[in-house]
């Protein structure tokens, strides 16, 4: 089966992110890291656990529309539940990034000044504690000189930098991979900069290259990032996104 | 003792300049009945901890908010509170903005009577930029670690909306999540609970089981029956978010005379006429 699309490609990024997780809470925000998460679970990393977006934590997730056909419950988890599970460590959450520099430091509060902000953007919502408590992906559906920037505006999720200098209390810090609609990154360097890991297919080096505002560590091969599975294109066509709302995210 | 005041008479109970809690959670179980009654009165200067959904964007709207202690102000379902988003690129109140969990650890020390908590969460993050008054505290054991120590967020009164409640002050929540109004109640001096109904305290158990009695009547100092009070915001069991009207109220951001209309006809008017209007609505 070849008819894979990008935001298919993007999806299997995503859940390759959370492999090896075990029996962890996977949180995500925007669509294609709703499937992502979806896919691992479904797939590689049956032990994760999935909320229903309220207060719920589902035996099975539900597809990304939300629509709830039977929905089992294994447990409860209000919000105060969530607050305890992330600060004791026990979550993979993929945020949106609005900006994001060279050592994984992200934005998605506000751009221009904080006190009198040119765009509000979400706010700080859980950044700050989750990058500091668990693992941290990022998803980036636009890749561009304006989103992979020099410097953020606003600091809410820590980067590996800031982490660093903080030290020892800051031992939970685990930024994993940056998916963004061009290709995968990860910070397995000396100094923990940001390199391209993979470039998705019909992308080129490049153009990642053009397209990012700060210099990237950048190896002689670069593979092509992994294409779906049969197997996981069933999940996502028939269980997961039949809809097919990725796709508004991440067009091709 | 019988607890039940009027949303007038909690009003009246509040200053300009006082700390007011408010309880819900974005756009779920809001005290909506009481902030209208807030937003029709002549109260200013106010810091809101809350958090925030269409309480924090109404009382943005209308000018209310001096200082805002908040981790987000959402819809929910429109990720962003547009009149608090415009409020916020104004630059009209004093944003003091932290992480979602730095928020709940800050009422738990004020409901604990104790100065701060210590926590990871902001170390290294912008928080502590944007809020130059927040210290550190290294533990006294040998790990040395140096903490963010959350001040409590002690609050001169507190707002929460329940689902039923008695007379005496004793609350129950039916839905799927208290968020954190037990801690806005303990972490403020004056406590006015609203609810959907109030009932005989002998009638709690036939609503829900012995657990979804968090609220106890030491919490609470007035009672206020608002039927529909959190109305839009979702109050499950009792009704769901009534996301027509609040697609309504979020265009009217970006236009004046759509906000000027939504106004006269909803918050210029007492409470019992907009619940009229909003069943008008409804009808079509």
């Amino acid at each position: 089966m070849a008819d894979y699309t990008r935001a298919d490609v993007c999806a299997v990024a995503v859940a390759e992110a959370f492999r090896g997780d075990g029996e962890i809470l996977a949180s995500s925000f925007g669509t294609v890291p709703a499937v992502g998460a979806r896919l691992a679970k479904a797939t590689f990393a049956p032990d994760l656990l999935m909320t229903d977006g309220t207060a719920t934590l589902l035996e099975e997730p539900l597809p990304v529309s939300g629509d709830r056909a039977e929905a089992v419950a294994e447990a409860w988890m209000p919000f105060r539940s969530v607050f305890e599970l992330l600060w004791n460590g026990k979550r993979h959450v993929v945020m949106v990034a609005s900006q994001i520099d060279r050592f994984g430091n992200q934005n998605f509060a506000c751009i221009g000044p904080h006190e009198k902000p040119k765009a509000q953007l979400l706010g700080m919502r859980g950044a700050p504690g989750n990058t500091l408590c668990h693992k941290t992906s990022y998803w980036v559906p636009n890749h561009s000189t304006r989103t992979f920037v020099e410097k953020v505006d606003c600091v809410s999720g820590v980067g590996n930098d800031r982490a660093g200098e903080l030290g020892p209390v800051a031992r939970f810090h685990a930024l994993r991979r940056v998916v963004s609609n061009l290709g995968v990154f990860d910070f397995e360097t000396p100094d923990r900069r940001m390199r391209l890991r993979s470039v998705h297919p019909g992308v080129g080096v490049d153009e990642v290259r053009e397209q990012t505002g700060f210099e990237l560590v950048i190896e002689a091969e670069v593979p092509e990032s992994r294409v779906p599975s049969d197997e996981e294109l069933r999940w996502i066509r028939e269980a997961i996104d039949p809809e097919g709302f990725a796709k508004n995210e991440v067009p091709g | 003792m019988d607890k039940r005041m009027t949303p007038a008479e909690v009003v009246a109970e509040l200053r300009d300049g006082m700390t007011l809690g408010i309880g819900g959670w974005g756009s779920r179980r809001k005290p909506m009945a009481l902030v209208r009654e807030i937003l029709r009165s002549s109260l200013a200067d106010l810091t809101v901890v809350s958090y925030g959904g269409p309480d924090v964007g109404l009382l943005c709207k209308y000018g209310k908010v001096k200082k805002l202690v908040y981790g987000f102000v959402s819809l929910d379902s429109i990720p962003l509170e547009p009149h608090f988003r415009q409020a916020r690129q104004a630059g009209s109140f004093q944003a003091a903005e932290l992480d979602e969990g730095m928020l709940q650890w800050g009422l738990r020390a004020a409901a604990y009577r104790l100065p701060f908590l210590p926590t990871r969460a902001g170390l290294g993050s912008d928080v502590m930029r944007i809020n130059p008054d927040l210290r550190r505290v290294r533990s006294p054991y040998d790990d040395g670690e140096e903490l963010v120590a959350m001040p409590a967020l002690e609050l001169d009164a507190a707002i929460v909306h329940m689902n039923r409640a008695d007379a005496r002050g004793n609350g129950q929540f039916l839905g799927p999540d208290l968020y954190f109004d037990d801690l806005f109640c303990l972490a403020a001096k004056r406590r006015f609970m609203s609810c959907e109904k109030l009932v005989p305290t002998s009638e709690f158990q036939k609503e829900g089981s012995l657990h979804t009695l968090r609220i106890n009547r030491s919490m609470v100092d007035g009672v206020i029956e608002t039927p529909r009070g959190a109305h839009f915001t979702e109050c499950p069991p009792d009704y769901d978010r009534d996301e027509s009207f609040q697609k309504e109220y979020a265009a009217t951001a970006k236009d004046p005379e759509a906000w000027e209309a939504f106004k006269v006809r909803y918050l210029d008017v007492p409470e019992e006429e907009y619940q009229a209007a909003v069943k008008e609505r409804a009808r079509g």
